[in-house]
């Protein structure tokens, strides 16, 4: 049977797509329009507690990996077309990014 | 011997010959802003870690004419990755109802009614 990464590399994309398109445009209204028009707000009470709380960890953490690994692929895919190839080094660039976010983002919420 | 693999030449602006190929790089280039708006969710959450203060310096830095600006092309370009996204699913999954195909715009329909309750619930967990 032929191997192939793809399937590795597609769930995330799959999933980070769907979940970028259905949750960040809703985000981004919060954080960049409702709560700088002074609509919302942000309490670090109320973040904390929910970021304390390990589903609401889980949440965090979702809405910006998922988005971020799609990301990912698709700057992968982008880099190809823009004649940049694919090799090692775009592979660390975009998929080492995505990673770095992830990983900071865990170190992060373990300390709340 | 080496393996030496031909790699053809791409002109960097091949994408601005034709309407739709431009439309294709929109699309695409959507994952920057996507990606962008992560790094800026994570700067958030090891502020958040930080304690009160860096979380109010956070929010005022998100709330700051940059922070908005930055945020609202982020806006623009992440609606047209969820247009975009809902429109080829029919092609990316195709459904069938007893042996019957479910028709392409109900299945688009049904990611815009969802687009719509999920917007709804984070607008609402986030308190309006």
């Amino acid at each position: 049977m032929a191997k192939s990464s793809k399937p590795i590399l597609w769930l995330p994309f799959a999933a980070g797509g769907m979940a970028a398109a259905m949750i960040t445009p809703a985000l981004l209204l919060v954080t960049g329009l409702l709560v700088p028009l002074g609509l919302m707000h942000l309490p670090y009470d109320k973040i904390a507690g929910f970021a304390h709380n390990p589903i609401g960890k889980l949440i965090l953490l979702g809405i910006l990996a998922l988005p971020a690994l799609h990301a990912a692929h698709r700057m992968r895919t982008t880099a190809h077309d823009l004649g940049l190839g694919a090799g090692f080094g775009v592979k660390l660039v975009c998929y080492g990014s995505a990673w770095l976010m992830i990983i900071l983002s865990v170190v992060a919420l373990l300390r709340i | 011997m080496s393996r030496r693999p031909y790699v053809r030449k791409i002109e960097r602006n091949w994408w601005l010959s034709q309407p739709r190929y431009v439309s294709y790089m929109l699309r695409e280039s959507t994952c920057l802003f996507i990606a962008l708006y992560s790094a800026l969710l994570t700067d958030g959450l090891i502020r958040l870690s930080q304690g009160q203060e860096a979380w109010d310096s956070y929010v005022a830095a998100i709330s700051s004419p940059p922070g908005v600006v930055f945020q609202v092309i982020c806006l623009g370009f992440a609606v047209i990755h969820s247009v975009t996204w809902f429109n080829v699913t029919p092609k990316a999954m195709p459904l069938a109802l007893k042996g019957e195909p479910v028709p392409p715009k109900v299945i688009v329909g049904a990611h815009y009614a969802l687009w719509a309750a999920v917007s709804l619930v984070v607008l609402i967990a986030a308190g309006v």
